[in-house]
């Protein structure tokens, strides 16, 4: 069986049209990514990711590695190469301008006491 | 890009890279990284994995033979965590660009190891007892200054095994605690267990910190966090109050507490015992790696059944929506 080092880096898929499942071997079963709400009412969070042939044997799996210990009662599942990531290169652009807007917080506004919890 | 350039932003994001390790920031898959930090990572955790897949063998051999129903149940539970504990570490791996597949071929190749405590032969149901709490317990300790390892995925990996693991420790010192209050035969196989595991679970510590190769660069890039022997120390202290409650003793006449250290001293690893067992040449290295080959040439046609399975089921799909 032949096999190929994969460049391509997790949550990277995005900009690359083919991914990471066509770069392993024919029968290589891709990758997806796991998220798992531990209870009614909080978000799905992501949990990590494992291979399986199709999204039901994904869920499947997923039941099997990451709620063996009643940690969730919801799982999605997503091929890794559908995830389009950010670029942490870009983080300065994305998030400085968020920096100087203290006014956007509660704690900018100095209010009497009498005021009271608000 | 001109050369000049390249070492220029590579130097230069060497030193960024640095920073953030100095100041707790966790690096992330997509975050640049020297290579060395990748490749040393991709070591370090493919192996662990690797270890954890190959742990499973020398206790799957007793499930069929546990003495209860009940020991049979949570002995299965504990190497289905074994599998799952492979898995996170696997993918952890792959987010530093090495496929499954490529791991797998290293294992079974030979090319990557994994922890040589596995070489080692489970002759009776103690030995279940003592790999719980020697073998699971000289793990945690190293897994649980993992927790704090630079690489994010690798330390959320490890927190979540650490969860897991203590169960494991749990239930094998529970095992030795019922061989020692048994019959004059069952704390006899209770002590032998501990004799046979003690040495090799000190081993499991890696060389002396003066003999390692890689300690300093995986301790400035704080991939570890605490040294070989700093460990190994730790997991002496531990287990010499622990084996009083088990009414055992450990294997080791030089074993002492030294007041000047606040620490017991112990007597010296056979370190060419050691060696032997890492080149290879341990009492089950063959058998171990011949039973992994043999799973995974034997599994090949369900991974390719299902593969075909599933490309067919979505073609179905395609010509239905047409």
């Amino acid at each position: 069986m032949k096999t190929y080092i994969n460049k391509f880096f997790y949550g990277d898929y995005g900009e690359i049209e083919t991914g990471v499942s066509s770069t392993s071997t024919e029968s290589s079963w891709p990758l997806w990514e796991i998220f798992i709400r531990s209870k009614q009412g909080l978000d799905h969070k992501h949990v990590g990711s494992l291979h399986a042939a199709d999204a039901q044997m994904a869920i499947e799996n997923a039941r099997d590695v990451y709620t063996r210990r009643m940690e969730g009662v919801s799982i999605w599942v997503v091929e890794s190469k559908y995830i389009t990531a950010s670029n942490p290169d870009e983080a300065g652009e994305l998030y400085e301008p968020a920096k100087d807007k203290i006014y956007r917080h509660p704690t900018f506004y100095n209010l009497p006491d009498e005021v009271g919890h608000m | 890009m001109e050369v000049q350039d390249f070492v220029q932003k590579n130097s230069l994001g060497e030193k960024l890279f640095q920073q953030k390790i100095d100041t707790e920031t966790k690096i992330e898959p997509k975050d640049w990284m020297p290579d060395a930090y990748r490749k040393t990572n991709i070591r370090q955790i493919s192996q662990h994995a690797h270890s954890e897949v190959v742990g499973m063998l020398p206790e799957g051999n007793w499930i069929t033979r546990a003495p209860s129903l009940k020991r049979k149940a949570i002995l299965l539970a504990k190497v289905q965590d074994e599998a799952g504990h492979g898995l996170y570490l696997y993918s952890a791996a792959e987010t530093l660009g090495i496929s499954r597949d490529e791991m797998i071929e290293q294992l079974l190749t030979g090319k990557a190891k994994y922890s040589s405590i596995f070489n080692y032969p489970t002759l009776t149901w103690a030995d279940m007892g003592a790999i719980g709490w020697l073998v699971d317990g000289a793990a945690i300790l190293n897994q649980v200054m993992l927790c704090r390892t630079s690489y994010g995925p690798y330390a959320r990996a490890m927190v979540r095994i650490c969860k897991e693991e203590s169960f494991h420790q749990r239930q094998g010192f529970e095992i030795l605690l019922v061989l020692s209050k048994g019959t004059p035969e069952q704390k006899a196989m209770c002590q032998d267990a501990i004799n046979r595991w003690w040495w090799p679970s000190l081993m499991m510590f890696g060389p002396r910190d003066s003999e390692s190769t890689n300690s300093d660069q995986s301790m400035q890039w704080k991939i570890k966090r605490k040294t070989n022997d700093e460990l190994r120390q730790q997991f002496v202290d531990m287990c010499v109050e622990q084996v009083k409650v088990l009414g055992m003793t450990l294997p080791d006449k030089d074993l002492q507490w030294n007041e000047q250290r606040g620490h017991y001293d112990f007597g010296e690893i056979n370190w060419n015992e050691f060696r032997n067992v890492v080149k290879g040449n341990g009492p089950c290295n063959k058998q171990r790696l011949n039973a992994r080959k043999k799973a995974h040439e034997d599994g090949a046609w369900v991974r390719a059944a299902a593969m075909a399975h599933a490309k067919k089921k979505a073609e179905n799909v395609k010509q239905n929506a047409a």
